[in-house]
């Protein structure tokens, strides 16, 4: 049809025939069914691990997804995640896309932006476990998972670097973080990003957050977590199926009010993942974290990992860990994960 | 800048024919889209590539630096079936400009009214590999379908700023006859090779196949995005053995190792082919992806016949 636009010449045969109809999918039932995914997460562990018991299978953490544009003005994102007994909400809230100002809101239950990691969801993450830091400071391995608002905008730098910055509300209800008693007593959240694009190969992407709410010690008892995070990517992008790496690091610090005095507690973690081919990476990762109710514990630990991905779609990671749990017993241990994902296809990690 | 933006704005919605100082913000998925919205736009637009010209299309990382230029963006022009899906709904999402979200003006799929090929007449599965249910999303390497894509950049730049409709008319008018001038040459040069067996690295090049009346019989991968096999490598060989494939052509971003090995082993001709501007430096436009190409098979197929 576009052919009959008459063009000022004719065109050379041979000229094929556009298709009649736009290249739309096809009508169904379901057409405005959100996409849905579901990924898979089965975690073996070999070893002896007294402080953390994991079983030698489990199927834990999958996530089943649900996302779709809502209106005009929003889009909705679900994310339930799933045990072998037990669901939850691991995320679900509403994005207003459509506001001024390069404003953005997210409303509902989230994974809260403070640091890289734990705005992460499991099958992202370059390990099959999370970082010390995370059950250490942020009180659990589902790390800080919030229900509340947050809105964010972007701050142009000169250069064409992009800023964030993220202010976040919540209710302040997360296991040995944040327990809010009264309505008034909330928790609240501060991210500022920074990316820049070093060469067409390489960028950075750095953060700060701070963070601070009621931890239900005591009626007056506050916790102040603030942390820093550093991503550098090595992408060339003509061979970038093949060669990648990926360095990255975060220091957390938490302080925290309790009857028994205040604490301090200190953690961090370093990573770097190296893809040497189509599908093969390996990584290597240190850690070290004081827990934040009690800092005079430190546990410690340096993992090394082999990933295979057959497929975007299928993974398969071994991980040997080594942990060192209060500067006195140390665990051996050998962690086999495959995951795997069906239904629509979302976005590529970044 | 934002006074810039504020200006191009109310140009759109009151639709003044004044001169705008400001120019239409053109971000495409493909460097070969931002050339031909360049050839139609000339001084009115200003064009961003998110994929280099060398880069896997499928395989673009979704850098928070892409919203920055989406958030300023007046027009998004993509490839659609489902080729960004592994990075573009996250940074339109992200972009706070509602007016590149699918379904505004300031949205173009490229492939609406292109000649779309292998379009799935089955159920598919994953177990094809990484088939794309809406047809084979590489359809800009048949210059044809240019044709089609810079018309309909030419009409969806004269909504989005009617003041400029007789420059993207009389623009338009001068990259068609071009391209006209240079189908003629391309096919005169390529005519001797009707018929010619190839065989391609990815599902790359069947609108490009077809334009010039090649023939593909196979692939180095085994399916789409799954990397080569030992035992397809072998068939592949026998392949090109059996029926005396002259060339096999890998596009720049996959690894040369496989397709080396198999013309080692066969004769067959390993020759790089470029899908998109920018793939080298020598490829400066949309006209000359095809120049390029076109070159290089005549001289890989010296002395084959």
């Amino acid at each position: 049809m576009a052919q009959e636009a008459s063009p000022p010449q004719p065109a050379p045969a041979p000229t094929p025939s556009p298709t009649p109809a736009p290249a739309a999918p096809a009508q169904t039932a379901n057409y405005f069914n959100p996409a849905i995914s579901v990924i898979g997460n089965l975690l073996a562990v070999a070893g002896q691990n007294q402080v953390e018991n994991l079983p030698s299978f489990s199927l834990r953490e999958s996530e089943i997804g649900f996302q779709a544009v809502v209106d005009p003005y929003a889009r909705a994102d679900f994310f339930f995640s799933v045990g072998e007994n037990d669901i939850s909400v691991e995320e679900g809230y509403l994005t207003l896309t459509a506001l001024p100002w390069d404003l953005q809101m997210k409303l509902g239950r989230m994974r809260v932006a403070f640091g890289k990691v734990n705005t992460l969801h499991l099958h992202v993450l370059p390990w099959p476990d999370e970082p010390l830091p995370i059950p250490d400071i942020l009180g659990s391995e589902d790390g800080w998972i919030e229900t509340g608002g947050s809105i964010s905008r972007l701050i142009p730098l000169p250069g064409d670097v992009f800023s964030e910055l993220t202010l976040q509300v919540f209710r302040g209800d997360s296991p040995n973080l944040f327990a809010a008693s009264t309505h008034g007593g909330l928790a609240y959240n501060g991210h500022y990003r920074v990316f820049a694009d070093l060469s067409d190969s390489t960028n950075i992407d750095v953060g700060a957050s701070y963070a601070f709410g009621p931890n239900g010690t005591t009626t007056t008892a506050m916790t102040n977590l603030s942390g820093v995070d550093a991503v550098f990517r090595w992408k060339p992008l003509r061979t970038g199926l093949y060669r990648q790496l990926v360095l990255r690091g975060e220091l957390y610090h938490s302080n925290r009010e309790q009857p028994d005095g205040t604490q301090n507690a200190t953690g961090w973690y370093m990573s770097g993942e190296y893809q040497f081919a189509r599908r093969w990476w390996v990584g290597a990762r240190g850690e070290s974290s004081q827990v934040a109710v009690d800092a005079a514990i430190k546990n410690r630990g340096a993992a090394a990992t082999l990933t295979f991905n057959p497929s975007e779609f299928t993974q398969f990671r071994g991980e040997l860990r080594r942990r060192r749990y209060a500067d006195s017993y140390t665990a051996n241990e050998l962690l086999f994960q495959v995951q795997f994902a069906i239904g629509a296809h979302g976005a590529h990690p970044f | 800048m934002k006074s810039m933006r504020t200006v191009s704005v109310v140009l759109v919605l009151a639709g003044f024919a004044a001169s705008a100082q400001a120019k239409i913000r053109v971000v495409t998925s493909l460097a070969d889209f931002a050339s031909i919205a360049d050839a139609v736009g000339g001084d009115r637009v200003e064009t961003f590539a998110l994929a280099k010209g060398y880069q896997d299309p499928h395989f673009v990382d979704a850098k928070p630096s892409f919203i920055l230029k989406l958030s300023r963006a007046d027009l998004l022009i993509v490839a659609g079936l489902e080729l960004e899906i592994g990075y573009l709904p996250p940074l339109i999402d992200q972009s706070r400009n509602e007016k590149i979200h699918p379904g505004s003006p300031g949205y173009l799929d490229a492939s609406v009214g292109c000649d779309i090929l292998q379009r799935p007449t089955e159920v598919v599965t994953r177990a094809m590999g990484d088939v794309h249910p809406y047809g084979n999303p590489h359809y800009w390497t048949d210059p044809e379908n240019g044709r089609v894509i810079a018309r309909a950049i030419a009409a969806r730049l004269t909504e989005l700023d009617p003041a400029g409709k007789a420059v993207y008319e009389a623009n338009l008018a001068t990259f068609e006859t071009g391209l006209t001038a240079k189908e003629k040459e391309w096919q005169a040069r390529m005519a001797p090779f009707a018929g010619t067996k190839i065989v391609t690295f990815h599902e790359s090049w069947p609108n490009l196949a077809k334009y010039f009346r090649l023939e593909i019989v196979g692939t180095v991968e085994p399916k789409p995005g799954i990397p080569p096999s030992p035992s397809h490598t072998l068939e592949i060989i026998n392949l090109i053995s059996g029926d005396k494939v002259p060339v096999i052509l890998v596009e720049p971003y996959f690894d040369i190792k496989t397709p080396q090995y198999i013309g080692d082993k066969t004769g067959a001709v390993v020759l790089t082919f470029y899908p998109s501007v920018g793939g080298i430096p020598e490829i400066k436009d949309y006209i000359g992806v095809f120049d390029y190409d076109v070159n290089a098979f005549v001289n890989a197929m010296r002395g084959k016949k």
